[in-house]
């Protein structure tokens, strides 16, 4: 019994200490003074890896749900003859809901675990360390143009994510359904608001990337530098990274619409 | 005789383990220092409680006369650029050729042209024999010319001390012997300090000015290669004939077999 109520604090307590470590690695890496003309050419070459590099599966993603969502939001808006507010229902969803959560669950899943064993391999090859005495802070130098590569990247393939959506939404309601075309358009112009469905969808997107990419680049830098190792933090990125991003959101939400 | 490096009453222990107990050692300016001893003794973590990467739990460790566990973060960083580690596995960049490896520490560290950096990295690369190679990826290159092209790098911003982690450790006889005669080369034609931690004790004797042998978290021999050749301490002359059987224990540190064997716990 005691024993297990001592594992009990264990375990928090060693929760708490990766916490603390987590928060030190951020502050070393985004406090510490930017170096501009080094930074710069480094974080371009990430937004290239973690951002460029996953267009294909957003605008896949977003193609199909679009699709997805015109096919159930006809056949339940059709009985009540209110087929016409099909571009407002799946815009809405898409800007509020969908575009940033599945953009960042893709992107835990296709960016994040990439992060993570990148970061967790360059520890075992001694890298990491490399650089270390080589006087480069590899905070400075491998972790914070991950990071800003990361929030930059995501509030934009959230938009095409929703923007592919409603294309998409468009192809099945409009093009084979026979929802009108400029009811879609006009009715999804006059009810979405720059502000409140827009601009809140931005601020869940550079949340959520930031949450992720902290969460893969730490668990990459304090990975134990064996093949299990990795594997095991890559793993805990994913599922990690997915539980803060439906966490969050339901935080965010809330907040957000919740409150009137 | 100037001492570049001098550690003091060493403690240092790891996850409840402890690896050194109160040892001492003074690495000599200017001559190559060999430190030996048995996989698994802390030869590595020796080396990264110089560069200041771990903290002793007490005692000093000075670098020309400054404390390095006491240093702030910025100073700890400037102290580094004198010194360079060639690490076991080599620790190239997997993600540049050959060239950009040697040239990055000339990038970050200097404002030299371009022009200049090219020159210094082929002056570099020659003197390890791989200016050929200056383009191919690391994953293009053997074990021994990684090797080589990591000490290449690591003599880029001419340190003054450089610490080699089992230079030798898994080369074929000539990369060995290449590797050999480079460390010698560079430590005479530099004039760098090099301290070579290493378990090949017949490379060790050819080219250590001085040596110091490692075991059971101490200091167990030291002296010229003449001296330890000639030692007369039983630890010392199992470690370098090599014995499983002796003073040095084989085994890390474990229970009663026989206890462990028909006892039930795991
Ligand atoms: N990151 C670590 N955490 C805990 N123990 C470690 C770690 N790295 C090494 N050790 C332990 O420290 C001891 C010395 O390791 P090391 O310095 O690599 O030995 P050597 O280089 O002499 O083979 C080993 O017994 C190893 O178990
Ligand atoms: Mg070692």
């Amino acid at each position: 019994m005691l024993d297990w109520i001592a594992g009990i604090g264990a375990a928090n307590i060693a929760k708490v200490r990766s916490f603390g470590r987590a928060t030190l690695m951020l502050f070393g890496a985004v406090i510490a003074k930017p170096q501009l003309v080094k930074n710069v050419p480094l974080t371009i070459k990430q937004i290239y890896v973690v951002g460029v590099q996953s267009l294909l599966i957003i605008v896949v993603s977003g193609l199909f749900i679009g699709m997805v969502m015109a096919l159930q939001g006809y056949t339940i808006l059709v009985g009540y003859g209110a087929e016409g507010s099909l571009g407002p229902m799946v815009a809405l969803s898409l800007l509020r809901e969908l575009g940033p959560v599945v953009t960042a669950l893709l992107f835990a899943g296709r960016a994040g675990s990439a992060l993570t064993a990148e970061i967790g391999l360059m520890k075992a090859t001694e890298q990491l360390s490399s650089l270390e005495m080589m006087a480069i802070d590899p905070l400075r130098r491998i972790i914070a143009p991950r990071l800003w590569a990361g929030m930059i990247s995501m509030p934009m393939l959230t938009l095409i994510f929703s923007a592919v959506g409603i294309l998409g939404g468009h192809l099945v309601g409009v093009d084979w359904l026979g929802v009108d075309s400029g009811s879609y358009w006009s009715i999804m112009q006059s009810t979405v608001e720059w502000n409140k469905d827009v601009m809140n969808g931005i601020i869940k997107s550079l949340v959520f990337a930031f949450v992720i990419v902290w969460i893969a680049t730490y668990k990459g830098y304090d990975s134990v530098p064996t093949s299990e190792g990795i594997s095991k933090a890559t793993t805990q990125t994913v599922v990690l990274s997915s539980l803060a991003v439906l966490g969050l959101d339901f935080v965010l939400t809330a907040l957000m619409f919740g409150i009137e | 005789m100037e001492n570049l490096i001098e550690i003091d009453n060493l403690s240092f222990s790891r996850s409840g383990r402890t690896i050194y107990d109160n040892i001492s050692m003074r690495i000599p300016k200017g001559k190559t220092t060999a430190i030996m001893g048995p996989s698994g003794i802390g030869k590595t973590t020796m080396l990264r409680l110089m560069g200041g990467q771990l903290l002793p739990d007490s005692g000093d460790i000075k670098f020309k006369g400054e404390s390095i566990p006491n240093m702030r973060r910025t100073r700890l960083f400037e102290v580094r650029r004198q010194m360079s580690m060639l690490f076991q596995s080599g620790a190239l960049f997997t993600d540049m050729s050959v060239f950009d490896n040697i040239a990055f520490p000339l990038r970050e560290h200097t404002k030299l042209s371009e022009d200049t950096i090219a020159t210094i990295v082929k002056l570099k690369l020659q003197a390890v024999g791989l200016r050929g190679a200056a383009q191919l990826m690391p994953c293009e290159l053997s074990g021994g010319m990684a090797r080589r092209a990591a000490l290449a790098r690591a003599i880029a911003l001419d340190p003054e001390l450089i610490m080699y982690d089992e230079p030798f450790a898994g080369q074929d006889p000539i990369s060995m012997g290449v590797l050999v005669k480079l460390i010698k080369a560079l430590n005479d034609a530099l004039q760098l300090t090099s301290v070579v931690v290493t378990h090949d004790v017949t490379e060790v004797l050819t080219i250590a000015d001085y040596i110091y042998i490692l075991a059971d978290q101490k200091v167990i021999g030291s002296g010229t290669p003449e001296e330890i050749k000639n030692s007369d301490s039983p630890l010392v002359q199992q470690f370098l004939q090599g014995l499983a059987d002796g003073p040095v224990p084989f085994h890390y540190p474990a229970g009663d077999l026989q206890t462990a064997l028909l006892g039930a716990s795991c």
